[in-house]
């Protein structure tokens, strides 16, 4: 009985305040897809991460012959500074590290001809022109700064490489591309709930009558006000599925079928992910609608 | 039923208080009149029931309750033991007859049978049967104060409020309006009705509560109005409302009333005939006291005309 009535007045309201009721569905929408393509922009960073990070490792160059370093004073690196060097990713690195490889100047060689049969850019390189490493895996990829901190510095090591810092720029544009759609988010968000106050308002007004008489037979205040609070939340979770509907169009047609094909080596977000966020979206319509609401009828409603 | 207790109000934006000092007990069952020229406070004395303002000064008791005490989320229970009725009958329009009554009870969560039943009763007992799908537009003012008082009364209250019921009504419906609200009355009911219509308040002889600038000046049981040109200066005294003693016949000023009220009136008279006894046996929620008074002065003044 209750609910059926309930739904009634609401479904008679929304008819009633068609045109604000689009204008929050819309702007709700565009705020949500905001907020939408802001986490598959972290979830896409993070899965390039997951992905990129596990192949590279941290290279610990070892002092070639006549390197101007000063830590390389004594030459080439020897057995002895090797084994120490050794010794300390052991003992003091021994919880970061997950594997440790020795690179040879030899195998360096080995490994630069297979990729460069022709020579380097003209120049033919020699054995010597090499430089043996350290190549560390770490358990957790941004703990690099540890390692560097442990390793520079100590006598045989030319320089602490993180493989890492190639992919930098890369991320620090996608994360950048996220604040943007978290602020643009953000500012819509705000005029969505602005929206939301006014349309609970003007609905308000519109059912004045009604909720006079409600009120002077005694019905509660929340039997009063929920017909205006689900009104709110209808329309902005109608926004919401509409935000889901537009970046899953978006994942499919942009990421999947033309993305995807042209840049095949990346692994990038999917439709899938798109619905793994679809919750937090109709999270985020609900509690906009509701803290609007509840801000409107606080201020507008005293029995 | 309803006390006040050195009640006084002022609004906030009000220059003087439009109650000062009210001390007022209103028994259960009672039948009473608040007559006072506008502005006098009969209204704000209705709003302090109902709670839809607070006093400034003074308790407020209704039921047992002390409505200065109330917290707000007890308030629409107070409500549903109270009817309003008002001069306007603040109907919604876009509502059938049914549903006006209907939406009084689906609003406070009754279920559907029970309103499936209690509505079309209630309906017949004001003598609107027949016109249940009308809209509020396509009745006479006297049935659509008959529906309102449908709607204040379909839920059983304990007290009914009245602000000037027969305000925009002409005299013949607004003795068919007196006739029910007495005949709430005597379902155990307590009525308090706002009035400055000294005919009505004349004939019905019933207690007398009169307002003059926010204090209580007379409260007499089986009263009349009283002078006229005390209550309402401008109009000077007339003859008829100065001593209509119990027993002299009324001169009354002849309007014809809307055939749909003269219907309504006979038809909730019959209605009265078979179904007050069961609105009389209805469980209301405290025992119903006898009435000995069985026929009001208004009923006999219907009669006589
Ligand atoms: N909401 C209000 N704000 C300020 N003053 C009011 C308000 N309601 C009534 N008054 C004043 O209080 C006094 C009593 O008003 P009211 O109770 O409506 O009298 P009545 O119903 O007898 O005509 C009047 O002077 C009126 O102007
Ligand atoms: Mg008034």
């Amino acid at each position: 009985m209750r609910l059926q009535f309930v739904l009634a007045e609401v479904l008679q309201g929304l008819r009633r305040n068609a045109t604000m009721v689009v204008s929050v569905i819309l702007v709700t929408f565009v705020s949500l897809t905001f907020v939408g393509a802001a986490a598959l922009l972290q979830m896409q960073v993070t899965k390039l991460k997951g992905d990129w990070y596990d192949l590279v490792e941290v290279s610990v160059f070892l002092c070639p012959e006549g390197s101007a370093v000063p830590t390389c004073a004594d030459g080439e690196a020897g057995d002895e500074q090797v084994a120490a060097i050794e010794d300390v990713i052991d003992t003091e690195l021994g919880d970061i590290v997950a594997t440790t490889y020795f690179e040879t100047k030899e195998e360096a060689f080995e490994a630069f001809e297979a990729r460069y049969p022709d020579g380097y850019q003209g120049t033919q390189l020699t054995v010597d022109d090499m430089q043996a490493s350290f190549r560390l895996q770490l358990a957790d990829p941004e703990q690099y700064q540890v390692v560097d901190d442990v390793l520079t510095g100590r006598d045989g090591i030319e320089v602490v490489e993180d493989q890492r810092a190639a992919f930098e720029p890369l991320f620090v544009a996608l994360n950048r591309a996220s604040i943007v759609a978290v602020g643009l988010a953000g500012v819509m968000l705000l005029a969505a709930a602005l929206l939301i106050t006014t349309t609970i308002r003007l609905s308000a007004v519109s059912r004045r009558r009604e909720t006079g008489i409600m009120r002077l037979v005694g019905a509660s205040s929340l039997f009063v006000q929920l017909p205006f609070m689900l009104e709110g939340a209808i329309a902005a979770l109608v926004g919401a599925v509409l935000a889901v509907v537009g970046l899953w169009l978006a994942v499919q047609y942009l990421v999947a079928d033309w993305l995807a094909r042209s840049v095949d080596w990346v692994d990038y977000v999917s439709t899938t992910d798109v619905l793994t966020i679809a919750p937090l979206l109709l999270a985020v319509a609900v509690a906009l609608a509701g803290v609007s609401s509840a801000v409107t009828l606080y201020r507008s409603s005293r029995v | 039923m309803i006390r006040f207790e050195n009640v006084s109000k002022v609004y906030a934006r009000g220059a003087r208080p439009a109650l000062d000092d009210v001390s007022v007990d209103v028994e259960r069952g009672e039948f009473v009149f608040l007559v006072g020229a506008s502005g006098s406070g009969k209204s704000t004395f209705l709003r302090l029931v109902l709670r839809e303002e607070r006093p400034t000064g003074g308790r407020v008791y209704v039921a047992g309750r002390d409505l200065t005490r109330l917290s707000s989320w007890r308030v629409p229970a107070l409500r549903r033991g109270i009817g309003m009725v008002f001069q306007d009958f603040r109907l919604l329009p876009n509502k059938s007859v049914y549903e006006n009554v209907a939406f009084a009870l689906q609003v406070i969560g009754r279920p559907r049978h029970v309103i499936r039943t209690t509505v079309p009763e209630v309906l017949e007992w004001v003598g609107l049967d027949g016109k249940e799908k009308r809209r509020p537009h396509e009745l006479s003012g006297g049935e659509q104060q008959r529906v309102a008082i449908a709607r204040a009364f379909v839920n059983r209250p304990q007290i009914l409020l009245a602000d000037e019921p027969t305000g925009n009504l002409d005299p013949t419906t607004s003795l068919g309006i007196m006739r029910l609200l007495d005949r709430i009355n005597r379902t155990g009911t307590t009525v308090v009705m706002a009035t400055h219509d000294d005919e009505i308040v004349n004939e019905m002889r019933r207690r007398v509560v009169e307002l003059s600038t926010g204090h209580v000046v007379r409260d007499e049981a089986d009263a009349v109005y009283g002078r006229r040109e005390e209550i309402l200066p401008a109009v000077g005294p007339v003859a008829v409302l100065d001593a209509p003693g119990r027993d002299v016949p009324v001169r009354r000023i002849t309007v014809r009333p809307e055939p749909g009220d003269v219907a309504a009136e006979r038809a909730s008279e019959e209605a009265a005939e078979h179904l007050t006894e069961d609105i009389e046996r209805e469980p209301v929620s405290e025992p119903l006291e006898e009435r000995s008074s069985a026929m009001s002065g208004a009923a006999r003044a219907t009669e006589e005309a």
